[in-house]
């Protein structure tokens, strides 16, 4: 009997890594080009390519969340 | 979280036969219970980062949790229908092991409570079926490999994993919005907290709620009331999407305030980061099929997001009576099944599991009067957990802790000083009225040698 399920520890730890500080990251990402030193222009307005980036990185973490619903109500628990 | 589908249920063949519709409302109600107590302690997991942060309003968050466990019921019908697969011999499951089972985990869930110690319901469960298996045949029974990997190994490992990812987010999240306003980090980083918090209570509805669900259809199939290869009837999910529900709004606000306020000072960035780590590590470890404790993963990313922040303190000493409760969980869910099993088969037949019913209703309300000497609610739930924090205080709190005697003043003492320190006064108000008089004496007698 093996007692440390080493191929599924070693898949949790990976890709929760990618998945649990990635999705943070790239949100943080979005909220310094949303509100970061330098994002308000002289007009006080943040650039369009910078909302772009933001909702782009938000979309990405609000898409990660439905994708998880899905996981969820496919029976993958 | 091994989630079996439901056309594997295969009833122990050696379950007895109940025909009795009283005694199988007692179980079904003691499954509810179980449920009951899975919610309300299990709230904690998926809120407490959101509510000490303030993210969400106390209240708010228990109830968009309750729904989310709600919806998360109905949101996949994929029931585990068996307990504790592989850990014991599923021939010995019967009835009166299932009701010592439950009360086990209940009982170990409520007094985990009533010390605000996040713990898990699922090893609660198993080790009180553990126990009444023990009690029932002996260490045969019980296969320990099948414990040791799926129970006590992974309550170890979890909280390490937890913590590694939960740190890694916390470290590039703070330094990627570090010259970022704390104001519109505050606020972005608030909707990145719900959303992640209501995954968590999703995942949690979907997992637990089937937990009991699969309890009720066993002792369903059990009494004969459906047919073994029955689905879950309706009012079986409704009923468990309740019990679990109104646990969770009911707010296990001790294991709240442990999770949120005792273990990190947390900022609205660490929440996001601890809990998009615990929904990534849940739902990974049920994807590969090495189903890690929800709180166990919930607890280790709230240390992770205090050890990737820079300058923050972790509070390990809280932490580690908390592993601690952790590696006890199994032996006293087990101790408490056992004594349960053995009170049934004393008093015998359908009475026995009666007496049970009524041991367990005595000691939860024994604990529910305990937690009202100092209960905790939405209104305390996020005070400082250390009052005392001037330097001062802190001193002579040590010297008190070091040497009691040291701080305490006798009556007789005190009364000694004070005339003292009176004599003390009146002694020097006399040598300055000495002084004076002399200095006096002394300008008389100049004032009278220059007029000569």
């Amino acid at each position: 009997m093996q007692f440390i399920e080493w191929g599924a520890l070693a898949n949790i730890v990976g890709l929760g890594i990618l998945v649990g500080a990635g999705l943070p990251s790239l949100f943080a990402i979005g909220v310094r080009a949303l509100a970061g030193p330098g994002a308000r222009g002289a007009d006080g307005r943040v650039a369009p390519r910078r909302v772009v980036l933001a909702w782009t990185c938000f979309g990405i973490a609000a898409a990660a969340i439905g994708g998880a619903i899905m996981f969820l109500a496919a029976g993958g628990h | 979280m091994t989630g079996v589908p439901s056309r594997d249920v295969h009833p122990p063949t050696t379950m007895v036969d109940v025909n009795d519709p009283l005694l199988l409302g007692v179980v079904v109600a003691t499954a509810l219970a179980f449920d009951f107590t899975n919610g309300f302690h299990d709230t904690g997991n998926a809120m407490a980062t959101s509510i000490a942060t303030k993210a969400l309003k106390p209240r708010q968050a228990v109830l968009l949790s309750a729904s989310l466990n709600m919806v998360g019921a109905f949101l996949s019908l994929t029931v585990a229908a068996t307990i504790a697969t592989g850990i014991v011999d599923a021939r010995i499951v019967t009835l009166e092991v299932v009701l010592a089972g439950l009360v086990g985990g209940i009982v170990w869930n409520l007094l985990t409570w009533l010390f605000g110690i996040p713990s898990s319901s699922s090893h609660a469960l198993v080790g009180g079926v553990v126990g009444a298996v023990l009690a029932a045949s002996g260490s045969s029974g019980v296969l320990w490999s099948g414990l040791t990997a799926k129970v006590l190994i992974p309550a170890l490992l979890a909280p390490v994993v937890a913590i590694m990812v939960a740190a890694i987010g916390t470290a590039i999240v703070t330094r990627i919005t570090a010259d970022v306003e704390e104001k519109d980090n505050d606020t972005m980083f608030r909707w990145g907290q719900i959303g992640s918090a209501s995954l968590v209570s999703l995942a949690h509805g979907t997992n637990d709620a089937q937990k009991s669900m699969g309890i009720i259809l066993l002792a369903l199939i059990a009494a004969g009331a459906v047919p073994a290869d029955s689905g879950v009837p309706f009012w079986v999910i409704l009923s468990c999407a309740l019990a679990m529900a109104a646990g969770t709004y009911t707010g296990g606000w001790r294991v709240i305030r442990t999770l949120g306020k005792g273990l990190v000072e947390l900022s609205s960035r660490q929440g996001m980061a601890a809990e998009t780590s615990s929904a990534a590590v849940i739902l990974l470890s049920s994807h590969f099929g090495y189903s890690l404790s929800t709180t166990h993963v919930a607890t280790g990313s709230i240390l992770g997001s205090g050890v990737g922040m820079k300058g923050a303190s972790v509070r390990w000493s809280v932490a580690g009576r908390m592993f601690a409760s952790w590696l006890i969980t199994v032996p006293s869910a087990a101790l408490v099944g056992a004594l349960c099993y053995w009170l049934d088969t004393a008093v015998g037949g359908t009475a026995g599991s009666y007496v049970v019913f009524g041991v367990l209703i005595v000691v939860a309300g024994l604990i529910y009067l305990r937690s009202r000497i100092r209960p905790v609610n939405h209104a305390n739930v996020n005070d400082d957990w250390d009052p005392v924090e001037d330097p001062e205080a802190y001193v002579a709190e040590s010297v008190s802790v070091h040497n009691p005697a040291v701080m305490r003043v006798r009556r007789k003492d005190l009364k000694r000083a004070k005339r003292r320190a009176r004599r003390e006064a009146r002694r020097l108000d006399r040598e300055a009225q000495r002084r004076a008089d002399e200095q006096h004496r002394r300008a008389q007698a100049r004032d009278r040698t220059e007029r000569r």
